[in-house]
């Protein structure tokens, strides 16, 4: 089997290679046969891709140790749905997964642009081959997830601390992003080489930047939502660099998305727009880079890696070929138009554009901060308070533009537009301001009073927008509010679904400032019977707790923890955090050794719309645990030597009664532990708030049902057009106009 | 004022302020900022009561409790220099004997004393070419 999977790679490589050479050739020679070749040659590598992940998640799911990345990732006794996500997570895994989802996307974008932009498709066909050739060369040459070796009787497992579903979601949902994103990237850069800078490839192409966009900003949701409720810290975001590195290409990817509607309305900002997503692309790179790097400090990053080479060599290729490609072709990417006034949505986007652009480089900045000060003497790094303060004022500037843009008029606002539109949300977003800062609920922080009523401001004026659009559409139909306004979103998707992801961004955004300015956290050692408070609530540790877990009579794990009182007024919670400890992989080792292997924290909280009230424990086992333990292995190898526990049996049993003891002694004890309790406000925001942009993201990238019809329709009468145009300037001795040009009326 | 001269204007305050906010951004990352050091280096040249980022792995049989704090010893990667490290709050999941640390210290009375959420554990190598030793 890993032979099959060894030759699909092996043949998606020269398929791949083939494709970029069938390209470029199709664009030197304008021979369609040649395109139609190239074409082919991504559809076969993504069916050889889909080969060999299906082998390799064949191997996982069938316990096939022979596979060496099947052996050191996954074991026996690893629950079937990690098994099958534990795939990606070793560094040949996620490749494959990378590569396998940039040849579907490839093949997907190429099946619907087949027939349209002949001059561009060949180049955006060798660059999405070019990626494809790149990682599947790796895979083939550098690492394999197809090398075998004798199969060991059980493997190593997966990370316990992976064993969570966001974090098994969390790399496909990146991975997706990024790979959608090479798809405006190749376009984009085939619109360049062809000439072609028309909004064509990007209408071509939005959908899948949207697509990109949306699976990024959830995977790295999903991460925040992994951090905070799995690990012990109780936090989303530390600004470590791979959050950091996921985090760039979603903030140029978003300006990107923005920056082309002006391109399309008005045919401006087109430097802007072939600038942001050759950069975004670039980013995504970086980003699928860094996290297997080892430049970088990082909890993630690892000993630096055979693969840091080809991937620099490539990234730098990227960086210089794009601004290679846009200062050659700089005079057709001229605006259509000016910028008549700073305050027109034209202008706002424009800001936009900056504050997006800026906010990535502050970030870019301060991860790679290490590096620069390195190579200049001593290596300096910043931490979490130097990105916050920077990064606040942008995000706050960026949910003022968001609240702003979509209420001001194309090219100049005027006052009377300025009254219509603007002046009640500002309102709005004013008195919210007041009401908080007066009635003391928010006054401690003016970040964060700032951010309560810019939200205010957005949400108001998208309620207006949706308000006025509702009543618009019944005076011309006259059906009832809500058909009216299901009707109202279905026609106007791309508008409707963004001002949705707005508000799910403000929600986020509330959630964040609120969650950050107003938390109390609190590190205290309790012993049983004794009291804490955080936030005006009264913590109790009523009594430890201790239980051994098995799996298919292997034992999987031994919990340790804590049952919690927590009461504040009349209300009552009762929380029992606890902490894992996945023993060294053996069915019978000594006693101590089973809190030897990793350990991980059972994070309990009281989730509400309110507020989060959030415990972690981390039980005290050096003082009187081990020693125990050691006791009892003291027992277990004299039982042994002195041939009272003669048969594995036994001693396997022997061993078990011990481990009973020693967890049932700690549930009775009387130990201390150290806990981290927070009591954080609207941290559940943060989450509706991605639920929300998830949906509007749907609406936004949902096709209108007329869509491929309407196109078809719009083509066919075009043509006819187009004819009955050539037959008439024929008449005039004019060369026929050429047919296929004809632009469909968008 | 004519069209070209305020888009020449508009073009040189933008650039201005580039240049200032740029220059903002470069000076409070450097006073914001920690330098990096082992613990060789910091023995040698740790100025107390500046903060440094002290990376190492943590020393074999040296986690010890005292309360609410946790006591432990960090040293260099390749080599057995270490210095004292004292760290109150709870410690990260993956920290154990062993483990590479990253941690901001200042130089107190003898020990390095670690700043409140700033200890960083390093998962264990996910990506190693060789399956996971123990």
């Amino acid at each position: 089997m890993a032979t099959l999977g060894r030759a699909c790679l092996i043949l998606a490589l020269g398929v791949c290679v083939f494709g970029v050479g069938a390209g470029i050739a199709a664009w030197r020679l304008h021979r369609r046969d040649l395109a139609a070749s190239a074409r082919r040659a991504v559809y076969s590598a993504a069916a050889l891709l889909t080969i060999a992940m299906g082998v390799l998640e064949a191997a996982f799911l069938r316990n096939d140790f022979s596979f060496d990345t099947v052996a050191s990732h996954s074991s026996t006794t690893t629950p079937l749905f990690y098994k099958a996500a534990a795939v990606w997570s070793s560094q040949e895994g996620s490749l494959l997964l990378w590569v396998w989802l940039l040849a579907l996307w490839s093949s997907a974008v190429l099946f619907l642009t087949r027939k349209r932009m002949r001059d561009v498709t060949p180049i955006a066909t060798a660059v999405l081959a070019g990626f494809a050739t790149f990682f599947a060369a790796l895979l083939v040459f550098a690492v394999s997830p197809f090398d075998v070796s004798i199969a060991p009787t059980d493997g190593s497992g997966l990370n316990p601390l992976l064993r969570h579903p966001s974090m098994m979601i969390h790399p496909p949902m990146l991975y997706s992003g990024y790979t959608l994103f090479t798809v405006p990237f190749a376009f984009a850069v085939g619109a360049l080489v062809a000439g072609r800078v028309d909004a064509e490839w990007i209408t071509a192409t939005r959908r899948f930047a949207l697509a990109a966009w949306l699976f990024l900003g959830i995977g790295i949701v999903l991460g925040a939502r992994w951090s905070y409720a799995e690990l012990g810290w109780g936090g989303y975001w530390a600004w470590d660099p791979v959050e950091n590195a996921s985090l760039l290409p979603w903030l140029t990817g978003t300006a990107f998305i923005h920056s082309i509607m002006i391109q399309e309305k008005r045919g401006m900002l087109k430097v802007w727009n072939v600038s942001l997503i050759l950069g975004t692309g670039i980013l995504a790179i970086l980003g699928t880079f860094l996290v297997r790097s080892g430049i970088l400090e990082s909890i993630h990053a690892f000993g630096a890696s055979t693969l840091g080479i080809p991937f620099v060599a490539l990234i730098i290729t990227l960086i210089a070929g794009s601004i290679a490609l846009v200062v050659w072709r700089l005079d057709l990417l001229r605006s259509e138009h000016r910028l008549d006034s700073l305050l027109s949505r034209e202008a706002l986007f424009l800001f936009n554009n900056l504050a997006f652009v800026g906010l990535a480089f502050v970030i870019f900045f301060g991860t790679f901060f290490p590096l620069m000060t390195e190579a200049l003497g001593n290596e300096r790094s910043v931490g979490p308070p130097w990105f916050n303060r920077i990064t606040v004022p942008l995000a706050l500037a960026l949910v003022g533009l968001a609240g702003l843009a979509p209420l001001i008029a194309w090219r100049r606002a005027t006052a009377a537009n300025l009254r219509r539109s603007v002046a009640r949300p500002a309102a709005v977003g004013v008195t919210v301001t007041l009401v908080l800062a007066v009635t003391g609920v928010a006054t401690d922080s003016l970040t964060a009073l700032a951010m309560f009523g810019l939200a205010a401001f957005l949400i108001a004026g998208v309620a207006q927008e949706f308000w006025r659009g509702t009543r618009a559409r019944r005076a011309t139909s006259g059906e009832a509010p809500p058909l009216a306004l299901v009707s109202l979103v279905r026609r106007n998707r791309r508008r409707y679904g963004g001002y949705t992801v707005h508000v799910g961004m403000a929600l986020l955004f509330v959630g964040v400032a609120a969650s950050s300015a107003f938390q109390h956290a609190r590190d205290v050692r309790l012993r049983p019977g004794q009291t804490a408070n955080v936030g005006g609530y009264q913590v109790r540790y009523d009594r430890p707790t201790g239980a051994i877990e098995t799996r298919d009579d292997r034992i999987e794990k031994i919990v340790l923890g804590a049952d919690l009182t927590v009461t504040k007024g009349d209300t009552t919670h009762h929380l029992s955090p606890s902490r894992g400890y996945y023993p060294q992989n053996a069915p019978f080792a000594p006693v101590s050794a089973m809190f030897d292997g990793e350990a991980t924290s059972e994070v309990r909280m009281v989730a509400g719309l309110r507020r989060d009230f959030w415990s972690a424990v981390q039980p005290d086992i050096e003082a009187n645990l081990l020693p125990a333990a050691k006791r009892y292995d003291a027992a277990l190898r004299e039982g042994i030597d002195n041939g009272q526990l003669k048969t594995t049996t036994t001693q396997v049993l022997a061993f078990r009664e011990l481990l009973a003891r020693l967890t049932q002694g700690y549930a009775k004890s009387n130990a201390a532990a150290n806990f981290r309790i927070i009591s954080s406000p609207l941290v559940a925001w943060i989450w509706i708030g991605g639920i929300v942009v998830f949906l509007g993201g749907l609406i936004a990238i949902w096709p209108a049902p007329g869509d491929a019809g309407r196109r078809r329709a719009g083509a066919r009468y075009a043509a006819r057009v187009a004819k009955e145009l050539g037959r008439g300037e024929r008449d005039d001795a004019q060369p026929p106009r050429d047919r296929a040009a004809a632009p469909v009326g968008l | 004022m004519d069209p070209a001269r305020k888009r020449t204007t508009r073009l040189v305050v933008a650039l201005t302020a580039a240049v200032l906010l740029a220059g903002a951004l470069v000076y409070t990352s450097f006073s914001a900022s920690s330098e990096a050091r082992t613990p060789s280096e910091l023995l040698s040249s740790a100025e107390p009561g500046k903060a440094y980022q002290l990376t190492g792995k943590v020393v074999n049989g040296s986690i010890r409790h005292d309360g609410a704090t946790t006591l432990f010893r960090v040293r260099d990667r390749s080599g057995d220099t270490s210095v004292p490290v004292s760290y109150t709050g709870t410690v990260p999941d993956p920290f154990r004997d062993g483990r590479e640390v990253i941690v901001t210290v200042h130089q107190r009375q003898g020990t390095f004393v670690g700043e409140r959420d700033s200890l960083i554990t390093k998962c264990p190598s996910k990506y190693s070419d060789k399956p996971q030793a123990q």
